[in-house]
């Protein structure tokens, strides 16, 4: 999922303290499912605007609504016949989420609510890390499963480097050495031999490094 | 071994005599006196002097206009290149320079990472690794072409060199890591600061028993700790380094003002030691901050006079 996490309260007020109507719209996706954006959250954050603007003296209206996608067009349609009642929408959707939403209402403004963090897991209750990068040429088949563009901090592809201590990474001692868990992983599926293939200088043109990125599918398109 | 380049490190590695390489740290300041001045107390120590590149992610004079200014006093210069910093397209460009400059030996790299030093909220690179970075050379300098495959007037001649820390984790994939360098095309490599002697000598055996001594020159690197501090600085708090405790004790256990003699002790008996091992080739004395060192560990530990008349 992409996870968020949930902006400082003080940063939103900047962005929103000069609006008198405002709607705070939740996602019902990955920003619900890390407690970063959802029904809950929406609920959290208007209730502390509306204290604010109480202490402040100053008369606001604040509606919430949780789409249940804020990246398709079907579930943002949702709000057109009452988006022009308000001056403001703050998204606490993801990135993807926020733009999308801005692009379909072009005049009216849209804060983000959440700062967008990466494509990761849930680990464990309360803790989410990163898996995937979208570099859009998954090697995965060649890593054992675990990937060291998102998961080595110099994204090496023939690591590890020297500083990798008690499969630990050296710039932070919680932080799993990938290539110590695809050396694992190799031994565990007899594969370790595969360590010393050369993986090759990497094409990242499908990466970021190409430039903003499409997907075309003709067989699903209408 | 045959030679492939002018390199004069190269040339008397090949005629079997053990090299001796160190190394100049670039100032965090534009004095080309500071490397020059360096250079000039272990020149006739040395045989050719590494150049770092940015260490600790620490921003420094470059590594390519020291060793420029290296070449102009005389000495031949490795240059250290790390990936951190420079795509594909400027790395290719920083080699060509180096060439323009008849710079001869080069140290491939990935770097450390940029949280350790002065801009850790800057981005890093890492377009390539320094594997990849050594087969990027050997390409260039052996066919002649770019990465793009355009072919290079007047390629570089380099001895291409990699570090090897037989110390970090996890130990069984050291030995195949040193294979993978050599398959990439890496000719020698110096290696991270030995202090467990035990260790460091289980690996030359493990890459002598697949052969691989005779496929890579191996510098066996060597830092004098300049004080019992230092030792447990470089135990506690450098990552990848491995200083046993009974190396810290033997530091501790003389006064202070004699730390810095017992340091050198400690590096003079390392080369001593470690000459014996078949498979070494030569040693890296990394003296940081400390180059006036240099002459006295080079000359006890019975490296010195440097062999005479080996040029490019």
């Amino acid at each position: 999922m992409i996870v968020a996490e949930k902006k400082p309260i003080e940063e939103i007020i900047d962005y929103v303290k000069d609006f008198q109507k405002l709607l705070i719209a939740g996602c019902n996706e990955c920003v619900t499912v890390c407690e970063a954006g959802g029904k809950k959250e929406v609920g959290i954050l208007a209730s502390a605007l509306r204290m604010y603007f109480m202490n402040e003296g100053k008369k606001v209206e604040i509606d919430e609504v949780t789409l249940e996608r804020q990246c398709d067009h079907e579930y943002l349609e949702e709000i057109r016949d009452r988006i022009d009642q308000y001056d403001a929408v703050l998204s606490l959707a993801c990135g993807v989420g926020v733009q999308f939403m801005a692009e379909k209402y072009f005049s009216t403004p849209v804060f983000p609510g959440v700062n967008t963090c990466f494509m990761g897991a849930a680990e464990e209750r309360g803790v989410w890390s990163e898996r995937c990068q979208g570099c859009g040429q998954c090697i995965l088949g060649k890593t054992a499963g675990i990937c060291p563009i998102s998961r080595c901090a110099k994204r090496l592809l023939n690591g590890p480097c020297g500083g990798s201590t008690k499969g630990k990474c050296e710039i932070n001692k919680d932080l799993d050495c990938a290539w110590q868990l695809i050396i694992d992983r190799l031994k565990e599926l007899d594969r370790f031999d595969e360590y010393e293939q050369i993986m090759p200088i990497k094409d990242w043109s499908t990466e970021r490094a190409g430039g903003p990125r499409k997907v075309v599918r003709e067989d699903v398109r209408l | 071994m045959s030679t492939r380049t002018p390199s004069k490190l190269e040339k008397i590695l090949a005629a079997g005599h053990l090299a001796v390489t160190s190394e100049c740290g670039p100032p965090r300041g534009s004095d080309p006196e500071a490397i020059t001045r360096k250079a000039e107390m272990i020149k006739d120590y040395v045989d050719a002097i590494n150049i770092t590149d940015n260490q600790t992610s620490v921003t420094r004079l470059c590594s390519l206009a020291s060793c420029i200014h290296l070449k102009k006093m005389g000495v031949e210069p490795t240059l250290q290149m790390v990936t951190r910093d420079r795509n594909r397209i400027a790395l290719q460009s920083d080699i060509l320079g180096a060439a323009s400059f008849d710079i001869y030996n080069i140290l491939c790299l990935s770097g450390d990472h940029q949280i350790f030093g002065d801009s850790p909220q800057g981005q890093n690179v890492f377009d390539i690794d320094s594997i990849q970075l050594i087969q990027t050379v050997r390409l260039m300098r052996d066919e002649g072409k770019f990465l793009g495959g355009d072919e290079i007037k007047r390629p570089p001649q380099m001895f291409v060199g990699a570090a090897a820390n037989p110390f970090a984790d996890p130990f069984e994939i050291r030995v195949p890591r040193l294979a993978k360098k050599i398959a990439a095309g890496v000719e020698f490599i110096q290696t991270q600061c030995i202090y467990n002697l035990e260790k460091f000598e289980l690996w030359v055996k493990q890459a002598r028993d697949r052969g691989l001594h005779e496929k890579v020159y191996i510098l066996a690197g060597v830092t004098p700790f300049k004080s019992a501090g230092m030792a447990k600085y470089m135990k506690n708090r450098v990552p990848g380094m491995d200083v046993p405790d009974e190396v810290v004790k033997r530091m501790s256990g003389v006064p202070k003002e004699k730390q810095a003699q017992e340091g050198i002790d400690i590096c003079v008996e390392t080369i001593q030691r470690l000459k014996e091992v078949e498979g070494v080739k030569g040693f890296h004395i990394m003296a940081i901050e400390w180059e006036e060192k240099v002459p006295e560990i080079v000359e006890r530990g019975g490296l010195y006079p440097r062999p005479k008349g080996i040029d490019n």
